[in-house]
């Protein structure tokens, strides 16, 4: 069942735009916040709200590979097999995570902690090899590291991510997700080491930008 | 004087805190904001023209070009949505600079949006970055509540509503006008063009779609002025960009350079290959662009210079791969993600993906045949030029351009029975034995 603050929060989505069905994704990923998939309620709800048909939510939730029609884990833990972390170690670090939790690919493990999935490159790919647990970033992950990492999940060990905050549930990243804040803002440093490298030898050698209208004319012009 | 380097968008992120707004207004952030208010919509759209800023999305086009195809006579409401889903494999600047100063990009998003008199702007981030949205998001609220965004902008009598949308996990979205149908609440699939989205986009009213890192260069040019950023670079592709280092090399990472540096430098700069490795094949700008060899290591890195060697600059995403990796099994694995991607509007991406990988699949294994290498290059050859949209296109860019370069590797794969390699020398962990 949805209840009604939550009906309350997907026509507060919808409003934050011109045209309410722009709402539409982000109501999905509350949906998923709430209800941990999206269900056949959920879409019928967002169809209501938005004036559509069920068959024309579902056909939108089908097409992105965030929504799920299946209970997902407190943990979605997501490595990444794209060819540079594959080749980094991300194949050995998924075939790993396969054994040592006995599921496959997308699928769930018995005490409803882990899903395991493998995901396309995550915009990270100077941290490979990644995984992705709820969508926050774990850099520079080993098969060792990553069955620690997940024995740690499994076993309520809090773990955080490596350029962001304390891991929360899948269930609290999906209402970040639909546009609710949580207050995490400011754990986690600015940026990793491999976000800084350049920045870092630029400080080192005295490289700057040129000043502000201390420029000589390009040569071509 | 300049440096090798030269960080702009980048040189905040080792500041104590730089996501708030408090340390980006320390170091003068939004001042650039108060300058642009002070100028007519049309001197800045002149001032980003004269840059010559080109598009950092991948394709180069001139950022005030595009933005002076905005019909200003056009009765509806005018947009401007800032690409954000970053997902072409390799591309890793957009996220880390919205991860630590998710202000550049915010200011640079009210000046832009104030050139071509919008009242209304998105940033469309991908949704499979949590701590990017929450800096974002914060990032918007602070600028709110310090009236740099709203109603009456400090005074100006100017107004701007900024929504942070995420998505769901779509590459396709990151195509413009597949990102739009997304950001109007449908499946992304690419429409046709014409009418373009300047004319008709978002809701079929006039919009500008830009990069991250193309509405974050934007301040700085209206701070310092286009001569400034016209120093930089060369002379069709001026200024800055963050060139991202991934794979086998000592120090992977982002590095802010004038666009023209060459990887020769940059991986000097990186510390080199990985110890006991040489450098075998790289990306210049994602997986969608021509590979590259050692060969190309003095190709000067803007748009002119990568596309005269056969390639793309694209999202300067630099992929470097060494003698260890299989450039078989890496170009499936891209063919892979491209099937997978594929959203299915049009036959020749759609069927032609799938039979790509098959073709590969067999090869990889050992299992094809000589033949198979000319029959994957008549099947890009029916894909490149014939699909809907550049997702398929791109798909053929790893393919034809392995074949061409390594010809022989393939063949090997046939002669050896499977893959000649050892993915365990590749990882990151091998010379740690964690594998073996
Ligand atoms: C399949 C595909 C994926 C794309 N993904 C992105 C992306 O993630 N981010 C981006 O800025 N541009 C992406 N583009 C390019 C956009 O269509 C568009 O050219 C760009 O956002 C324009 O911004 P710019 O002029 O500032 O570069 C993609 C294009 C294609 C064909
Ligand atoms: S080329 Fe591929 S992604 Fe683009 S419209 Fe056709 S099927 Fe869709
Ligand atoms: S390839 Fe894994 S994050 Fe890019």
């Amino acid at each position: 069942m949805i209840d009604e603050t939550t009906y309350a929060e997907l026509r507060e989505i919808a409003a934050r735009y011109p045209q309410p069905r722009s709402g539409l994704l982000p109501m999905l990923h509350l949906v998923q916040s709430a209800q941990g998939r999206v269900t056949p309620e959920g879409i019928e709800a967002c169809a209501e709200i938005l004036g559509l048909t069920a068959a024309e939510v579902s056909g939108v939730a089908t097409f992105y590979t965030m929504y799920k029609r299946r209970p997902v884990g407190d943990y979605l833990v997501g490595v990444c097999t794209n060819t540079l972390c594959a080749v980094m170690g991300g194949d050995a670090i998924f075939e790993r995570l396969k054994d040592h939790l006995g599921v496959g690919n997308d699928e769930t493990t018995d005490d409803g902690k882990i899903t395991l999935e493998h995901v396309e490159c995550n915009a990270a790919c100077d941290y490979a090899p990644v995984v992705m647990v709820n969508w926050e970033f774990v850099d520079n992950q080993t098969p060792a590291s990553a069955v620690e990492l997940v024995d740690d999940l499994r076993s309520g060990v809090e773990r955080h991510s490596t350029r962001g905050p304390r891991l929360c549930t899948w269930r609290q990243a999906e209402r970040v997700l639909a546009g609710f804040e949580d207050g995490l803002v400011d754990e986690g440093p600015a940026a990793g080491p491999a976000s800084l490298a350049g920045l870092t030898l630029a400080r080192e050698r005295g490289w700057t930008a040129p000043a502000a209208g201390a420029e000589a004319p390009k040569e071509v012009e | 004087m300049g440096g090798v380097l030269t960080p702009v968008l980048t040189d905040n992120w080792d500041a104590e805190r730089s996501w708030t707004l408090a340390s980006y207004e320390a170091r003068g952030g939004y001042g650039a904001l108060r300058k642009a208010l002070g100028m007519a919509p049309d001197d800045v759209i002149a001032a980003v023209k004269d840059s010559g800023l080109r598009g950092r999305g991948g394709a180069g086009f001139p950022t005030g070009m595009k933005w002076s195809f905005i019909p200003q006579d056009n009765p509806k409401p005018k947009y401007l949505v800032v690409n954000a889903d970053e997902s072409e494999p390799g591309t890793c600047k957009d996220i880390p600079l919205m991860m630590a100063s998710p202000h550049t990009l915010v200011e640079g998003v009210i000046i832009s949006a104030y050139a071509i008199r919008a009242e209304r702007a998105f940033i469309y981030v991908r949704g499979e970055v949590l701590h990017v949205v929450r800096r974002l998001r914060a990032a918007v609220r602070e600028a709110y509540a310090a009236g740099h965004l709203g109603q009456d902008i400090h005074g100006s009598g100017y107004s701007l509503e900024l929504v942070v949308h995420a998505g769901a996990g779509a590459y396709i979205c990151g195509e413009e006008t597949a990102l739009l149908d997304s950001l109007e609440g449908r499946r992304g699939q690419p429409r046709l063009r014409p009418p373009f989205p300047a004319v008709a986009g978002l809701y079929a009213s006039p919009t500008v779609i830009n990069n991250v890192e193309s509405i974050a260069s934007v301040p700085s040019i209206v701070a310092n002025g286009p001569q400034w950023f016209a120093s930089m670079g060369t002379e069709k592709s001026a200024g800055y960009g963050i060139f991202s280092l991934s794979g086998h090399v000592q120090r992977p990472g982002q590095y802010e350079a004038p666009l023209g540096i060459t990887l020769r430098q940059l991986i000097d700069l990186a510390g080199g290959i990985r110890e006991g490795h040489e450098l075998k094949f790289w990306t210049p700008g994602g997986s969608s662009t021509p590979l590259f060899t050692a060969e190309h290591l003095d190709v000067p890195l803007d748009f002119e210079g990568v596309a005269a060697a056969g390639s793309m600059l694209g999202t300067r995403a630099l992929q470097i791969f060494d003698d260890t990796v299989c450039v078989v099994r890496a170009v499936l694995r891209w063919t892979e993600f491209y099937k997978h991607e594929s959203c299915g509007k049009c036959t020749p991406c759609r069927e032609g993906t799938w039979w790509l990988v098959q073709v590969l699949a067999r090869l990889e294994k050992g299992q094809g045949t000589a033949e198979d290498l000319d029959l994957l290059l008549d099947q890009c050859d029916n894909i490149l030029g014939r699909s809907f949209c550049a997702l398929g296109d791109g798909a053929t860019s790893p393919i034809t351009s392995s074949i061409k370069h390594f010809r022989e590797e393939y063949l090997a794969h046939l002669t050896h029975g499977g893959c000649p390699f050892d993915p365990a020398a590749s990882t990151l962990f091998a010379a740690e034995g964690a594998v073996r």
